[in-house]
């Protein structure tokens, strides 16, 4: 099949940035959206012109590394995949595809494609561990964790800390982010000792780094490539709300 | 905890009790107005004038008003921050599937507000400062609400249409309202989640329906 490209092209964080048209021909429908642009790279190589950057790693939904907005939607089309997972055969023949990076305050793009997503690190250094040595796995039954929370919090560790919710989101919030990570460790025993410090902490980072608010529009788990549902941030704003009302720890 | 009132989470908490809290007038505010069904307007202009003048009413009256004020600027603060947290739009709009109204609530709420400016200066500003007609219901002199409302409602079909119109602005920022405060103060999860939402439809259907109902009621009423 053929396609047609328009592609965020920017040098670096301080240039100014446009939207740049490609053709591509013989693209096969089984290609993954990377290997498509892949053989764009090859050919723009080939006849000497600058590649498109973009960022990619495992392909297989684990990294959190790709981070394409496509043609409106973060990670393109279909649900509860990453970019890595979608293929060409999602789009029709002739097609014009418009690819830009995730928008937000606090991604700012580093080049073309590929944007800094450390304000994520950021947030996860502000509290999203557990300071204790916990050691190797423990026998299964030393500590009990009911059936439930431990699938809940299995449910939020999915997350891969992509940005997609940020992308997704109007107001370039990381609520989904921070809700999956802070509940994932405030579900489990070990997790939460420290649950109000690191609710409180991680927010804090959230909202300096220039993250929005959430305004409940859902957006976040439509696009959310791990089915991380926004029930998580009632958890967090429970959480939250707590450990501001609570006494001090 | 002083940091909680500049914080995302925390003035997300104030939107959401203030806005359960005028979920909640609206809900004494309809059960009023349907008394305008009722007879011929004595009922009605009894709970009216009640309203206006018990003392509970006169300590509530600035705590709405408060509430209203709250909600309204801190919409407008949290909508101008959240605007800036994306400095850089997208070339093509968001795709996403999320509802409608969840996207515009702060444009829905404007719209709100403005009928509100309207329907204050209609009803609440006349019998509180204006030149409402008296009547006497059982020996005591009351201002005739009632002759108020269904003058207007008789009189003009265009404040019919607007009164409706606001309704339907009033259905849609409530359909979202209403859940996502819950879900803001925490008080939501998994299973509640999907129950909140058809609760939300429920409760904006019936605010807004039965304030609908109202001038229609009284268009059809001039009409027949
Ligand atoms: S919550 Fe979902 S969309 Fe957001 S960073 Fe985690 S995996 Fe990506």
């Amino acid at each position: 099949m053929k396609i047609k490209l328009n592609i965020w092209k920017q040098a670096n964080p301080k240039a100014k940035g446009r939207f740049e048209k490609y053709e591509l021909d013989g693209v096969d429908p089984e290609m993954s959206f990377l290997e498509m642009l892949d053989s764009l790279n090859e050919k723009l190589i080939k006849e000497g012109k600058d590649a498109v950057a973009f960022d990619h790693d495992c392909h297989e939904a684990i990294c959190g590394c790709c981070s394409l907005y496509i043609n409106g939607r973060p990670h393109g089309p279909g649900e509860e995949v990453a970019t890595c997972q979608v293929h060409m055969r999602a789009f029709k023949d002739g097609e014009t595809i418009t690819v830009e990076p995730w928008r937000a305050k606090g991604f700012p793009v580093l080049k073309d494609l590929i944007v800094d997503r450390n304000a994520f690190d950021k947030i996860m250094s502000a509290g999203g561990f557990v300071s204790i040595d916990a050691g190797q796995a423990p026998d299964a039954n030393s500590i009990l964790v009911s059936k439930v929370d431990a699938d809940k919090a299995f449910d939020a560790a999915a997350c891969i800390g992509c940005g997609a919710c940020v992308a997704a989101c109007k107001n370039s919030s990381a609520m989904l982010f921070v809700a999956a990570k802070v509940s994932q460790l405030a579900l489990l025993p070990q997790g939460k000792v420290e649950a109000k410090r690191r609710a409180l902490n991680m927010v804090a980072k959230m909202d300096e780094l220039g993250f929005g608010s959430c305004t409940n529009t859902g957006a976040c788990e439509v696009e959310c490539p791990k089915g991380i549902g926004i029930d998580f941030i009632a958890k967090l704003n429970r959480e939250y709300l707590c450990a501001s009302f609570g006494e001090a720890e | 905890m002083s940091k909680f009132f500049t914080s995302s989470i925390g003035q997300k908490f104030f939107m959401s009790i203030t806005g359960l809290f005028l979920m909640m007038f609206l809900v004494v505010h309809l059960t009023v107005n349907s008394l305008l069904l009722f007879g011929d307007g004595e009922l009605f202009n009894v709970a009216a004038n009640w309203m206006s003048s018990n003392p509970i009413m006169k300590v509530i009256e600035p705590i709405l008003a408060l509430g209203f004020i709250v909600h309204i600027i801190y919409a407008g603060y949290i909508t101008l921050k959240n605007q800036m947290a994306r400095p850089t739009g997208y070339k093509v709009s968001n795709k996403t599937k999320a509802s409608w109204a969840s996207k515009n609530m702060f444009i829905l709420g404007g719209l709100v507000l403005i009928f509100m400016v309207i329907h204050l200066a209609n009803f609440f500003w006349k019998i509180k400062f204006g030149t409402v007609d008296t009547i006497m219901v059982n020996g005591e002199e009351l201002h005739d609400v009632y002759g108020l409302v269904a003058g207007l409602f008789k009189g003009w079909w265009w404040y019919d249409a607007l009164y409706i119109l606001g309704a339907i602005f009033l259905f849609l920022h409530l359909t979202h309202g209403f859940w996502s405060a819950f879900q803001t103060i925490g008080w939501d999860n998994d299973k509640w989640l999907g129950r909140l939402k058809v609760i939300s439809y429920i409760y904006a259907i019936v605010i807004a329906g039965g304030f609908a109902f109202i001038p229609l009621y009284f268009l059809v009423k001039y009409i027949v």
